[in-house]
């Protein structure tokens, strides 16, 4: 295995945010656009020691609204961009998602949550941004989320953001937790060859003949993407549009565009969707758990084997779309009784559980400040 | 309505800088945008700079729409942010000239941080704002340039605010080119666009602009027509003036408006930080990554 300056194969002992950073450069990241945040501070600090190296470009904006803005300009002329934030920054940039979303512009946002709402606990672990992230802006859109639980899935679901966010051409978000954020854990990083990479799709005309449609989709839902600068005179608008990309203000165009932005994941979820599971097969009572709240969850599943009581794991890797089809199929499960949805907020999670069960599902949660430990979710698994 | 030509001008020597297919545009009147819009299609053509290689970038208000009007490659983006969106495809396109074209609104009041901070950088853009005193696209709400006593919508005794001295404001953040015209002034204008577009760093165009259904009509101005008549009978040009005392009042039927090219100096402009390598070292970037997927004849249009 031989390091690049860009790639830095092999292995290595690295926090969670520098490994969030490590892998967007390895997924060929050009562009970052931030303002700087407890507890993500790290992914910018650790890029704006990187990138200038390699001939990309490190932008401290003045402020998240912007951030967001620049991610979603770079992206329309070409760039694979990113930024990092925490939830107060969050905040501002869903004005700014939305126009990515409705500019089908492919983008990736870090979100390293801290306790929260408003400034919280900026230096302590929170999981509060489970529903900000899917619906923080205005109207129906689609996103994608994951969710590491270790430095490792911090490189390695950056990568995945990357292509994930250029394939359905969508924002995507990678959520850590500050827990997981502030980890240091053994990170390997593959050969340059063996980074996945997936990017557009692209015109399959060229501009001089004047065919090609910005908007028009394909099957999938998905449009080709040309940049800006490559002769096709494009028209790209926040507002309502037609396949050309004009501003079409009738509720026939409404209907259509939004439908579609929001099939491009739904429809293709079952590509999409991703979790780890753990002891499901025979489980009475199954946990739901994401980030750090899954390392305690796992400890709990042994602890409760040790005394009994036959406990498993469900860990959404992809929070959003979340991964109900699992659920589903957990619910045919002889001997099943219970859920026990384990996170750092008060319940956000547990919503998603409750919806597709007639079952008791156990909310174990506090709205963050400290990680759950592996005997509080054991009491609601025992209970 | 239907588009309806005038007898005889079956076409028009700008037909291919405008979307015919966009047209007729949503502004009222009397309103001073159109020729602003046609003074930048022609400084667009004469700056040389080919026009597949010029990008406008738009916020939210009646100004705003102009990105969707012109011929080029254009972004319609979310109301005060066309800045540093404009900034993202000029920092990973430096090849592309781009040009923000927004209202004072949108440029000024929502979006002031990031037009403040992108001249403090001194980032490569031009930034053609349209200021008309008022909100339009929302009937005509006051603003941050919005005259001391003026009426507004939401401003129905008089405005009771201090407005902003625009040339004056972007010179101290750090503008390396300043200039105000009227949408009366298009020769001077259009001459001027050439110039900003031609220079590197952050310019800034502030146009004085009718707005008759929103500001004109509350303030007893008139007709489109009759506030370019108040900018011919006030205006003077000064390109000496102290921007300090740039301040534009049109009810004050006394006061001259100062118009000119203000401030134009030389300062390096926004890079991102690059520690020099050699291209092979380089993963790659914006501009090549896509290029082995570019389709034939896609290179040397126009």
């Amino acid at each position: 295995m031989t390091a690049s300056e860009r790639i830095l194969t092999g292995e290595h002992f690295m926090l969670g945010d520098h490994a969030c950073a490590e892998g967007a450069l390895a997924a060929g990241l050009d562009f970052f656009a931030c303002y700087p945040i407890t507890p993500s501070t790290e992914v910018a600090e650790r890029l704006s020691h990187r990138m200038p190296k390699l001939g990309a470009s490190f932008l401290q904006m003045e402020d998240e609204l912007g951030s967001m803005a620049a991610i979603v300009g770079a992206s329309v002329a070409g760039a694979r961009a990113m930024t990092a934030t925490s939830g107060p920054g969050f905040s501002l940039m869903m004005e700014n998602v939305g126009l990515a979303a409705m500019m089908e512009a492919p983008c990736v946002v870090v979100d390293v949550m801290r306790g929260s709402p408003s400034t919280g606990l900026p230096t302590a672990v929170g999981q509060g941004d489970v529903m900000q992230v899917r619906w923080g802006s205005h109207g129906d859109y689609s996103i994608v989320a994951y969710c590491p639980n270790s430095p490792q899935e911090c490189f390695d679901l950056t990568i995945k953001a990357f292509n994930t966010a250029d394939h359905y051409r969508i924002p995507t978000f990678v959520m850590l937790d500050e827990v997981v954020g502030h980890m240091t854990e053994r990170v390997v990083i593959p050969d340059a060859k063996e980074i996945p990479f997936s990017g557009r799709k692209r015109p399959s005309t060229p501009p001089t003949d004047g065919r090609f449609l910005p908007f028009q989709a394909a099957g999938d839902g998905v449009p080709p993407m040309a940049h800006a600068g490559e002769g096709y005179k494009l028209h790209f608008t926040g507002l309502t549009h037609d396949e050309r990309g004009y501003p079409a203000l009738t509720p026939e165009a409404h209907v259509a565009l939004v439908r579609r932005l929001v099939d491009k994941v739904r429809l293709n979820a079952p590509a999409i969707v991703e979790h780890e599971e753990l002891m499901l097969d025979d489980a009475e009572v199954v946990i739901v758990a994401f980030g750090c709240t899954s390392r305690s969850a796992r400890r709990a599943v042994h602890l409760a084997r040790e005394q009994g009581v036959r406990a498993g794991l469900l860990r959404p890797i992809t929070l959003w779309p979340f991964p109900e089809e699992r659920v589903r199929r957990q619910l045919r499960t002889r001997g099943l009784r219970r859920f026990v949805v384990a996170e750092l907020n008060m319940g956000q999670m547990s919503r998603e559980v409750e919806r597709l069960t007639q079952l008791p599902v156990l909310r174990v949660n506090h709205p963050g400040g400290a990680m759950l430990r592996p005997e509080d979710i054991l009491e609601a698994v025992l209970r | 309505m239907t588009p309806t030509k005038a007898a005889g001008a079956s076409s028009h020597p700008l037909d291919s800088l405008f979307r015919a297919d966009r047209l007729p545009h949503i502004l009222c009147p009397g309103c001073g945008i159109g020729p602003a819009m046609q003074c930048y299609t022609q400084a667009m053509v004469e700056s040389g700079i080919p026009l597949e290689r010029q990008v406008c970038v738009s916020g939210i208000g009646c100004s705003g729409r102009v990105a969707g009007y012109v011929n080029i490659d254009s972004y319609h983006t979310t109301h005060g942010r066309a800045i540093p969106f404009a900034l993202g495809v000029a920092v990973a396109r430096p090849e592309l000239r781009v040009t923000v074209f927004s209202g004072d609104g949108d440029l000024i009041s929502i979006g002031g941080n990031h037009f403040m901070h992108s001249a403090r950088r001194n980032v490569d853009l031009t930034v053609i704002c349209i200021n008309n005193f008022n909100y339009g696209m929302t009937g005509g709400q006051a603003g941050p340039t919005t005259p001391p006593g003026a009426k507004a919508t939401t401003a129905p005794y008089g405005n009771a605010e201090r407005p902003f001295n625009l040339p004056y404001l972007a010179a101290a953040v750090g503008a390396t080119f300043v200039a105000r015209w009227t949408a009366l002034h298009v020769r001077q204008l259009k001459d001027t666009m050439v110039r900003a577009l031609r220079k590197q760093g952050f310019s800034f165009i502030e146009i004085l602009a009718p707005c008759p259904t929103g500001f004109g009509r509350p303030n007893d101005i008139g007709e489109g027509l009759d506030e370019m008549n108040r900018y011919r009978t006030r205006c003077v040009v000064n390109h000496k003036a102290p921007l300090h005392e740039l301040d534009v009042d049109l009810r004050e039927i006394e006061e001259p408006i100062v118009l000119g090219n203000f401030v134009d100096r030389d300062r390096p402009h926004y890079r991102p930080p690059m520690i020099q390598r050699s291209p092979a070292e380089e993963h790659g970037t914006a501009g090549d990554r896509w290029a082995a997927q570019r389709p034939a004849g896609m290179e040397g249009t126009e």
